[in-house]
């Protein structure tokens, strides 16, 4: 049975903020900044914006493009995310309640650091390989925060993508998988705190790039592929280099990474970062391409697929906006008074 | 149904009045009015108060306050209709009357609303809209109200400056009422150099959080000879409802309830808008003094706020509105206000209105409201 | 807010179900019980489209409690294309872009919380389509 994405959607908040203007406040060296990480902004998401709110948006454009599903044959909804706003009460159950999916539906709320997104991909898509449910979604959704004047503040962001899984009318296949997993304590964050931790230059080499490239040459090795046979391929993408770096070290043209190569502008949108920029891909992806992901989260592990695009794409690319759109159209630009506001750094009167 | 007449009215002074209490407001203004009435019995009472429960945390005023007020036997009856209530207080009590159920009704009003913090006023105040569908989205009365102004701004090319010029005519009005709560005038100027409250509303064009009672007397005209306050007869009277939600509203920039309830006090009283000499109307906001003048077809629709800019609706003008300060200088304590209105409709009929006083005003209007209008009452009042 | 109350009001606040008169096909948002413009009682649930207008608005400087931390916020009457109107918070507008006319599309998003530990009520904003 083929089993792939029947529809697929992204959601990016409007509200940016520069490199610059964080540094300003810190009185760190912004060019320094932006060459170390290769970002110039990041995505904020505004007071009444969240991990549910932007879920809901993202499946919705899903399902605008998943040719008329019924919501109520999907059988499964998973949200990755390490932002979710309950620390008890599930996203999953209030984004099925609003695209319509409950109640014969199964929910989960997945964590796994910035891997939760692929995570409730693996999982939806491989129940209707299994044939226990007719549709699966899974989304990767994050607004996540890095601690005022640490490097994480100057790409942690918010967005979300979403993807329909089905056995039919599929605008993409999935070929292959392969996830590659260890305990490696690079990135944490305990209960009841509110910023992350992290080991510096620990979260590079035997951490990120470690994982992904497992993945990436386990997936391959399974495939009996080899990087010149993919149009596209997008890795995790926590700053601007890192997914270049790996990539290139794997073998991938900055050409075939350019489409899903988001972070620069976008920032880090942990559990949405390799999924949206997936959904990058599928906006531009013509029949017949070949596309590799590989997502990474910390603590750690990486989830990698290869797709092969359909005959379909070309008629759901326009039936919801696509990423780069919502990347690219009218940002606002927040100083940072506004952002500690939006972030709610600010402590105020109880 | 018999005739129905003012005989009897009380009022104090109203503002922050921090050493007073729901019960002790109330019946110092109705021991006014049964003195003022020279009474010697109620057969029964009504009582306007929007929100008791969450200004001062008692309901059940009906009993309360007819036990304070030493009537004890008697029924007592609490009337809510948000900021129409104590309108609706006085068309209760008239009806009693009139169907001969009981001779001498007291009708008063009455709000205690500094106990509690500016945000669980405006939360208290807001419970008037539709909790569900307009009060859940972060809306406040100011800014229902300015909805209403950019709409009627939008349509009629009503400007801030003809807004500004309403609450100048009523601060100027509310400096000749020694019972005003701000009984000070202000310019123009002043109005649109205030704070912005929800645009294009300024704290200015907005009435006050106010603490105050107001009481009347009513008796069948037929027995207003036996009291000692020179009586008023009420002539029309007119309630109506509209939407609770004013985006169910066919038209944003008009008052419909308002204009319903006036023609059937109009018809009632067999009068026109032609004679009315003065009216008390409900000046939450400015606007809402544009907006009701409009509707009671006091001025042209459209033509409320060039109106009150040329000076028709002040004291000498064509048609005086608000004698008293309105809602916006003398105070908004909600349930009372309906009353108050009338006690100002009774004073200039009476001739009583000190510098106040509209010439050979025979006839006068009262027009109350509730919400963004979804309850309005009018009543229509003449000299004996 | 309570929990039940809250939830009572999904389908509307979630999917924008709208109740359509079986007789002379007026739309209700939030549904109701009986028509009030022709006295049937019988309705056909729909969902509203997203779809609608503005028709006017403020920006509520003083807000209620529970809005604080969002003042100032824009709340508008929107005319919706299948008839109902809303009172709903505009957003993600640019300079200059609000105003009498402008077509926006609903989303979903957080309205308020009921402070730091209590339910997050969610709902639906307007934003510029
Ligand atoms: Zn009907």
């Amino acid at each position: 049975m083929n089993v792939g994405i029947v529809g697929y959607g992204a959601y990016l908040p409007k509200h940016r903020i520069k490199v610059e203007e964080i540094a300003r406040v810190w009185g760190a060296d912004a060019p320094s900044y932006k060459k170390g990480l290769g970002l110039r902004e990041k995505s904020v998401p505004a007071l009444d914006q969240d991990v549910i709110t932007m879920s809901v948006e993202a499946a919705r454009n899903a399902l605008a493009r998943s040719g008329g599903v019924d919501p109520r044959e999907i059988g499964a909804l998973y949200i990755g995310s390490e932002s979710h706003p309950y620390a008890v009460k599930p996203s999953g159950t209030i984004v099925s309640e609003a695209i319509g999916a409950t109640p014969a539906i199964h929910v989960a709320d997945f964590e796994f650091a910035c891997k939760a997104g692929s995570e409730g991909m693996f999982v939806a898509h491989g129940l209707v390989k299994a044939g226990l449910i007719k549709y699966g979604i899974g989304i990767g959704a994050d607004t996540s925060q890095g601690a005022p004047g640490d490097a994480l503040e100057y790409s942690a962001a918010a967005g979300a993508a979403a993807f329909l899984f089905g056995s039919d009318n599929l605008l993409a296949r999935i070929e292959h998988t392969f996830s590659y997993t260890s305990d490696t304590p690079d990135f944490w964050r305990r209960e009841y705190m509110h910023y992350p931790q992290h080991a510096g230059r620990y979260t590079g080499e035997p951490a990120y790039f470690k994982h992904t490239i497992g993945a990436t040459e386990g997936v391959l090795e399974r495939s009996g592929m080899k990087p010149s046979d993919f149009q596209f391929a997008v890795f995790h993408q926590p700053n601007g280099k890192f997914p270049m770096r790996v990539g290139k070290m794997l073998g991938f043209s900055h050409e075939q990474m350019e489409a899903g190569w988001l972070s620069p502008t976008l920032g880090n949108t942990y559990s949405g970062a390799s999924p949206i920029g997936l959904s990058a891909i599928l906006d531009v992806a013509k029949p017949g391409d070949k596309i590799l992901m590989c997502s990474y989260g910390s603590g750690s592990g990486s989830d990698s697929f290869v797709f092969t695009v359909t005959e379909r794409i070309t008629e759901v690319q326009g039936l919801a906006p696509k990423t780069r759109y919502m990347l690219e159209h009218e940002p606002i630009y927040l100083a940072y008074g506004e952002y500690a506001k939006f972030r709610r750094k600010i402590r105020k009167a109880e | 149904m018999r005739d129905v007449a003012i005989v009897g009215v009380g009022i104090k002074k109203w503002g922050e009045l921090w050493e007073q209490s729901l019960r002790n407001i109330f019946v110092d203004s109705a021991l006014a009015a049964i003195d003022d009435a020279g009474a010697n019995r109620i057969d029964s009472m009504y009582v306007g108060c929007m929100s008791g429960g969450l200004f001062v945390g008692q309901e059940h005023l009906g009993a309360l306050l007819a036990d304070h007020l030493g009537q004890g036997p008697i029924p007592g009856t609490r009337v809510e209709s948000a900021c129409a209530s104590g309108g609706v207080a006085l068309r209760s009590g008239l009806l009693e009357v009139a169907s001969g159920a009981s001779d001498i009704v007291l009708v008063g009003g009455v709000e205690k609303m500094t106990d509690v913090s500016g945000d669980e006023a405006t939360y208290a105040l807001a419970t008037a809209s539709d909790q569900e569908w307009e009060a859940f989205n972060g809306v406040t009365f100011p800014g229902l109200y300015a909805m209403m102004a950019v709409a009627h701004m939008h349509k009629y090319g009503t400007t801030r400056e003809q807004m500004a010029a309403v609450a100048v005519k009523n601060h100027f009005n509310g400096s000749l009422n020694p019972l005003a709560q701000y009984p000070h005038p202000t310019t123009v100027e002043a109005v649109l150099g205030s704070v912005l409250v929800a645009d294009p509303l300024h704290i200015l064009d907005c009435s006050p959080i106010t603490d105050g009672a107001a009481a009347l007397i009513l008796c069948p005209a037929d027995k207003a000879a036996e009291f000692s306050g020179t009586p008023v007869r009420i002539i029309g009277s007119g309630f109506s409802t509209d939407t609770i939600a004013l985006h169910s509203r066919a038209d944003l920039s008009s008052l419909d309830a308002v204009t319903r309830a006036a023609q059937k006090a109009y018809e009632m009283a067999g009068k026109s808008p032609a004679d009315i000499d003065l009216c008390e109307v409900h000046d939450c906001f400015t606007i809402a003094e544009i907006m009701a003048t409009e509707a009671l077809g006091l001025v042209e629709i459209g033509q409320g706020g060039k109106a009150a800019e040329a000076g028709e609706t002040a004291i000498g003008g064509r048609i005086p509105i608000n004698t008293s300060g309105g809602l916006k200088s003398k105070g908004h304590p909600v349930g009372a206000t309906g009353v108050a209105q009338a006690i100002e409709a009774v004073e200039q009929l009476r001739g009583g209105a000190g510098e106040r006083q509209v010439e050979d005003a025979r006839v006068a209007m009262v027009q109350n409201m509730g919400g963004t209008g979804a309850s309005a009452v009018v009543h229509i009042m003449e000299a004996m | 807010m309570s929990s039940a109350r809250a939830w009572r009001e999904y389908p509307q606040r979630y999917r924008y179900e709208a109740a359509v008169c079986d007789q002379c096909a007026k739309w209700f948002f939030p549904p109701r019980l009986v028509c009030d413009a022709c006295g049937c009682r019988e309705f056909t649930t729909k969902a509203m489209r997203r779809t609608g207008k503005v028709l006017t608005y403020t920006v509520i400087r003083v807000p209620p409690a529970p809005f604080k931390d969002q003042a100032p916020y824009v709340v508008a009457i929107v005319q919706m294309d299948d008839g109902p109107r809303l009172n709903v918070q505009v957003t993600d507008f640019v300079d200059g872009q609000l105003k009498i006319g402008l077509p926006v599309s609903l989303e979903f998003r957080k309205i308020y919380e009921e402070g730091e530990a209590g339910i997050i009520n969610y709902g639906y904003k307007a934003v510029p389509v």
